[in-house]
């Protein structure tokens, strides 16, 4: 292995990024735009439903619902329906997700004493919203059963609930600590996946075939711009994260760095490994994008969880290495914890990119010879 | 004219299919998807490990964790000894719930004070965790009206099967459109027009940048065709992926994953026609701003990105901030996930869905003539 021959290739492969001043734009922009749009526009917490109400008892009672509704805070866009039909339209066209159906004798009954039912109606087709509206209605039907016993039941059990590492449930910090090794895996496989396939396309390939020039040299001359990029992205990520949206970093900002440095490495030899093998540049950027950005995307618990998923899918989850990489980042940046909790997923990401690296630079030699 | 378009569309069809390996793909990358998001995008809560530390050991404490595991939400993996460890499982992410019921529950029960119990949520996934809080408080309501109706209650009843006194009102919920709220079918429909967007804007893109890069453009050039042949025979082998990953998809859902299809097939084949309008102009756009194949794989998916989280895909536009909402106005996803969701879930046609389709064929129109006009100048 020659130090010169790396530098050669390293700088070539720079001056082509450099020139290439479109893709290099891209490459810090998406990271910023990505981290924008899912801080502010990718919200799972739901607290504008819109709701429809058909009061058929239109007395104090059914206002003094009504307002235990929107004084809540979750429900607004409260609007008037006069009959079932009205409902139907209503939800229907999205124009509410709920619907309050007070029967006329809702007062009477309620003053009597006798048993009163009120039909809620949701809309289903958005599963994860109604699941969260079904709770918010059984809360405030909750409330205002207890205003009308004037608050002498008393609870028996006294559930004391206390959230842990993300106490205001603010889905913006579930979601962009996970970002980041999403951010990562577009950019390494969009970037690599077409290095050597270029190459190829181009018939540049044979040329650096006939240089002296080894496939371990080629592979990690053509990984340090690469890795120099990601990792400036990722400075980048952990910048905008923690200083402008407020999402906290509780645990070390080294091992952090450090462990997205060993993930730029697995995924930038995985994406030499794919361009190597394709040799095309529109299929090694579908394969590319099939097999990191979907992966990681999905399989790595950034929004789903895997404790979910069915089991051979959970196995495969084992051989995703952004799986590790996201614990690494929400461990560290919203529990705090450190080396002795992370130390299985950091050993796993090595491994991966050691494997990776290995692969890529045999596939290489193959294609070469 | 159409002469000279009908050959050069078979000249694209030709290098669309020629290679084996592209073939498959195009076939297997939308079923990988499809089965991926099939199983995977849900964010129902169930299985959810949670560590259940006892330290009461009284019939109402091992009523709670029956109940608890009963509700099919919960599964207790791990049964600590102390509160440490307890808080060490949340730390480690073996367990997402931890609850503790001290010494003296069913004491305070019986007594009649509020018992206390203790519940420490991950609230890492906010998601899981609100939902997750919710059925707790539902099982500890039904758990407290039950106790409450008979507190002298003890040997070896039936908890369940005790009848509830409630005051107040009864609030009857029900659900529409996907009654056991799964959220597979809210999401299948939705990766339909996700597929077809991501297959069609890099194969329009890249097909067109790549007789540049190649050099082969200029040979077009020298021929009698014109920029608008041009274009349409590029696009028309992508609107034919399209049209048929589609049809893949939704077999594939319908078929295997039981999401079921109320509306009318036929429309939904409609539709995707429309909603193929604005996706292979962005695809043409896309086209004229790119050098290089990797420009415009890296600009589709710049495109990709935001079109595809500012649609109302996994959340609801309702609950984005106002200037976000505007600019939704502009995916053309955004429409079509109305349109699909519709279909598939409601049942509704033309009559309620119009407003959606007149967008993407206005938004259709508009991205076309803008991408032609820049394409045309750029050939110049």
């Amino acid at each position: 292995m020659s130090l010169m021959r790396i530098k050669a290739i390293a700088g070539k492969e720079w001056i082509q990024i450099r020139r290439d001043r479109l893709s290099l734009a891209m490459a810090f922009l998406l990271p910023v735009m990505l981290l924008i749009i899912y801080a502010y526009a990718i919200t799972f917490d739901v607290n504008n439903i819109l709701m429809a109400v058909y009061d058929q008892d239109k007395s104090s009672k059914s206002r003094e619902l009504i307002a235990a509704f929107t004084e809540s805070g979750y429900f607004t866009g409260v609007a008037d329906a006069a009959s079932y039909k009205e409902i139907d339209r209503y939800i229907d066209s999205e124009k509410a997700w709920v619907a309050l159906v007070i029967p006329f004798d809702f007062s009477k009954r309620l003053r009597t004493g006798k048993p009163v039912s009120v039909q809620v109606i949701l809309d289903g087709s958005n599963s994860n919203t109604a699941m969260i509206a079904q709770g918010y209605v059984a809360a405030v039907a909750e409330r205002f059963n207890r205003r009308q016993s004037k608050g002498t039941a008393r609870p028996v059990i006294d559930l004391q609930s206390r959230v842990w590492y993300n106490p205001e449930l603010k889905s913006r910090n579930y979601v962009i600590p996970g970002l980041i090794a999403l951010i990562m895996s577009v950019i390494v496989s969009v970037l690599t996946s077409l290095t050597i396939a270029r190459e190829w396309d181009r018939g540049t390939m044979e040329q650096l075939i006939a240089t002296p020039v080894r496939p371990v040299e080629l592979v990690i001359g053509k990984l340090i711009p690469y890795i120099l990029i990601g990792f400036a992205d990722t400075v980048l990520c952990v910048f905008v994260s923690s200083v402008l949206l407020g999402v906290p970093l509780r645990g070390s900002i080294v091992l952090l760095f450090f462990a997205s440095l060993i993930f730029l490495v697995g995924g930038l030899s995985f994406g030499v490994l794919v361009s190597t093998g394709t040799g095309n540049q529109l299929l090694a950027s579908q394969v590319g994008m099939l097999t990191s950005f979907l992966p990681s995307f999905l399989l790595s618990g950034f929004i789903f969880s895997i404790s979910n998923m069915p089991v051979p899918l959970r196995v495969i989850t084992y051989a995703v290495p952004a799986r590790y990489f996201v614990s690494i980042l929400k461990g560290v940046s919203l529990k705090g914890i450190g080396l002795r909790y992370l130390a299985p997923e950091m050993a796993l990401l090595s491994l991966y990119a050691a494997v990776a690296f290995f692969l890529a630079c045999k596939k290489i030699r193959k294609r070469i010879e | 004219m159409f002469e000279r378009w009908k050959y050069l569309t078979i000249k694209e069809f030709i290098q669309t299919f020629r290679e084996r390996r592209r073939r498959n793909l195009l076939i297997l990358a939308p079923l990988i998807q499809l089965f991926l998001f099939g199983y995977v995008a849900t964010l129902d809560v169930d299985n959810v490990p949670t560590a259940l530390l006892d330290l009461d050991k009284s019939q109402e404490s091992r009523e709670f964790a029956r109940r608890l595991e009963a509700c099919g939400y919960f599964t207790i993996t791990r049964w600590p000894s102390s509160a440490g460890e307890l808080g060490q499982y949340l730390d480690r992410g073996d367990v997402l719930a931890a609850i503790q019921i001290d010494r003296g529950f069913s004491k305070d029960i019986k007594k009649g004070s509020p018992a206390p119990l203790q519940l420490l949520m991950d609230g890492t996934d906010s998601n899981s965790a609100q939902i997750a809080m919710g059925h707790i408080a539902e099982i500890v309501r039904r758990l407290s009206r039950d106790l409450s109706a008979q507190p002298s209650l003890r040997k070896g009843a039936d908890w369940s099967a005790q009848p509830s006194l409630r005051k107040g009102a009864d609030f009857r919920t029900r659900v529409w459109y996907n009654p056991d709220l799964r959220s597979r079918n809210f999401f299948l429909p939705g990766v339909i027009a996700l597929i077809i967007l991501l297959t069609c804007l890099m194969t329009t893109s890249m097909a067109i940048v790549r007789e540049r890069e190649v050099g082969t453009m200029e040979q077009l050039m020298v021929t009698p065709i014109r920029p608008a042949e041009l274009v349409l025979a590029k696009m028309f082998p992508s609107a034919v992926i399209g049209v048929g990953q589609m049809a893949l998809v939704t077999a594939a859902g319908v078929f295997w994953f039981h999401v079921p299809i109320k509306g009318a097939l036929s429309f939904l084949f409609v539709c995707t026609g429309v909603y193929l309008l604005p996706v292979l102009g962005i695809g043409l756009f896309i086209s004229t701003i790119s050098r290089t194949q990797q420009q415009a794989m890296m600009a589709s998916f710049f495109f990709f990105q935001p079109t595809v989280l500012l649609s109302g895909f996994a959340t609801p536009i309702e609950n984005m901030p106002l200037a976000f909402q505007y600019v939704t106005y502009l995916s053309p996803l955004r429409y079509f996930l109305v349109i699909v969701r519709g279909i598939f879930l409601k049942g509704v046609g033309l009559e309620v869905l119009w407003p959606q389709v007149l967008a993407l064929l206005v938004l259709g129109a508009a991205i076309i003539f803008l991408s032609a006009v820049r394409f045309k100048k750029r050939l110049e």
